[in-house]
């Protein structure tokens, strides 16, 4: 059928393996080319994929084994106390940025999208323009902002008398992950708010809501799969990123930073592997099940790398 | 709409959150030109610095801008055509393999390259060359580029268009270099912007994978944070400015007239 469909839909002919792989690909859409030809455009692409990502990633996956405890190393995570305080202060941390940029950006983006005044879109393309940075960089702004030669620093000096400097522990860190998630989830609302249906607000006004009621039931789910996607991709980069600890002080024990040093300083390969798997099924499944709720593609905003 | 004290109050939060994310841009910028930051700006204003770390830094600046070329090569000639591939055979394995391919974005940078150290750390010329960079850096790249090329596909109407060409004799390859590429240009365009970007700011992989002979720009920024004065820094961190906000406000730009565009899918602005 599908062969058939190939021979009228364009010049190319079916050849022999082609029957294999239109039973693998399923069925083709009419006028493209054929399964040869499909399967050769995406030859570089499997290449890639195998040589780069599979069996790398399943070579770590064997070396954890490798190591003096054997098997149990995949739950050294749990099992040992620093990584697991480790694991613990990350997963905090993250849950907190993620609800402050959230609440945040919930209503500035809102406003944005609903008022219109001079300066508006200037402000808009300011808030996102961090947009990429990588995170050495987040880390350098935190440092100018909150560091020894900091505006905040400056500022109590002059208020208080006394220099108020918190850039480089995890308060810092967390100045950095919400600033790198400010632009992403600014820029999810602002997408999901110009969706909303102002004469839904209107009619609950008009029947006599409040507004918390107004903005719990009407406004509130409007925004929610924006808010959860963008959300998860905040979650998912402060859990991971790693360049904005190592800027501000490399004694910061998030699970990034504990791998970085198991890695290089300790040369401790298999427990590094093991958390870093670990790492990343939990990056993975919370995107994963945000895609699975919400339908988004929401992996694949711009994560940038903080 | 009456402007009440709700609209000053939100007015107040937005401008503090700008000014949360312009300050430390402004200050840091301007710690770049000032003759000794810790007097500030009364010492003067020099373009000494941006000298200095164009000396000192001039190489991995221009590794990092070849990297990010060589990167948009590849996912280019292995990007679209995946694409293709992904949207004319919408398949169950087709899927299984978007899902590989996005993985990499998914799991942290750090892990993805621990991965690529422990399989291939012991081939000596290869561990050492800019492309074991390169090798990370498609990887991270690679979905950006196939789902902003994917999007713009399964928007625009292409099997009208292929069945057209077809009927008109034009085999595969001229239907796809002159009908699928050029209509599929605004994503394309999109997703070259994204991978450039993507590729000159990359750390998290990029120190793992880096040796002292192949620093690229951030590993760079990363070291004169460490251990050169403020100014430096500064001035370093001025020149990312300038090569990558333009790349950002074209990708801004480019969003903005997609969206204006009368029929358009949302998908495309969700990949961006």
């Amino acid at each position: 059928m599908s062969l058939l469909q190939n021979m009228k839909g364009g010049r190319s002919r079916p050849s022999f393996p082609s029957s294999i792989v239109a039973r693998i690909f399923g069925q083709a859409t009419p006028g493209a080319g054929s399964p040869a030809i499909l399967f050769l455009l995406m030859v570089p692409g499997l290449v890639i994929v195998a040589a780069f990502f599979l069996i790398p990633m399943a070579l770590v996956a064997m070396r954890v084994a490798d190591g003096p405890d054997g098997l149990a190393t995949y739950f050294v995570i749990l099992t040992n106390e620093r990584y697991f305080a480790s694991l613990v202060q990350t997963l905090v941390m993250s849950a907190g940025v993620t609800l402050c940029a959230l609440i945040l950006c919930g209503i500035c983006g809102l406003f944005l999208v609903r008022n219109r005044f001079f300066g508006r879109n200037m402000i808009t393309a300011l808030l996102t323009l961090p947009l990429s940075f990588p995170g050495t960089v987040v880390g350098f702004m935190v440092i100018m902002l909150a560091g020894r030669q900091g505006a905040i620093g400056a500022m109590t000096d002059a208020v208080f008398g006394d220099k108020l400097v918190f850039a480089y522990n995890i308060s810092g860190l967390f100045i950095g992950y919400l600033y790198f998630s400010i632009p992403r989830v600014i820029l999810a609302v602002m997408a999901s708010a110009e969706k909303l249906d102002p004469q839904l607000e209107e009619a609950a006004r008009s029947l006599g809501a409040p507004t918390w009621r107004v903005v719990k039931d009407v406004i509130l789910p409007g925004l929610m799969p924006g808010l959860i996607s963008s959300g998860a991709i905040c979650f998912a980069t402060a859990m991971g990123a790693f360049g904005t600890a190592f800027t501000l002080a490399t004694d910061i024990d998030v699970l990034p930073m504990v791998i970085y040093t198991e890695f290089t300083r300790n040369a401790n390969v298999a427990v590094a592997a093991a958390l870093s798997i670990a790492l990343g099924a939990m990056t993975w499944a919370v995107l994963a099940a945000v895609r699975f709720f919400v339908g988004n593609s929401a992996d694949l905003s711009p994560r940038g790398g903080a | 709409m009456r402007r009440d004290w709700k609209f000053y109050s939100q007015l107040g939060l937005t401008t503090l959150l700008c000014l949360f994310i312009m300050v430390p841009v402004v200050m840091s910028a301007l710690a770049g030109v000032t003759v000794n930051v810790f007097k500030g700006l009364s010492s003067g204003l020099t373009l000494r610095w941006i000298f200095e770390v164009w000396d000192l830094y001039a190489a991995s600046i221009m590794l990092s801008l070849g990297i990010a070329m060589a990167c948009l090569l590849v996912t280019l000639v292995v990007g679209v055509p995946l694409a293709y591939v992904l949207v004319r055979r919408p398949g169950r394995l087709t899927r299984l393999f978007e899902e590989l391919l996005t993985l990499p974005v998914a799991i942290p940078g750090l892990a993805l390259a621990l991965a690529l150290l422990i399989t291939y750390g012991g081939v000596g010329g290869y561990r050492t060359s800019w492309l074991f960079i390169l090798t990370g850096h498609v990887l991270f790249t690679l979905p950006f580029m196939v789902r902003s090329v994917a999007a713009v596909m399964s928007a625009m109407n292409m099997k009208t268009l292929e069945e057209g060409a077809a009927s008109l004799g034009a085999g595969f390859w001229r239907r796809f270099f002159t009908v699928i590429v050029p209509n599929a240009k605004p994503g394309i365009l999109a997703g070259a912007l994204m991978v450039v970007t993507l590729s000159i700011g990359e750390f998290n992989l990029t120190w793992m994978l880096h040796t002292p002979l192949t620093k690229t720009l951030p590993v760079g920024l990363a070291d004169a944070y460490a251990s050169m004065r403020l100014e430096i820094g500064s001035a370093y961190t001025l020149i990312f400015f300038v090569l990558i906000v333009p790349l950002l406000i074209a990708m801004q730009t480019l969003a903005d007239t997609k969206k204006r565009a009368p029929k358009r899918d949302d998908t495309l602005e969700d990949s961006l």
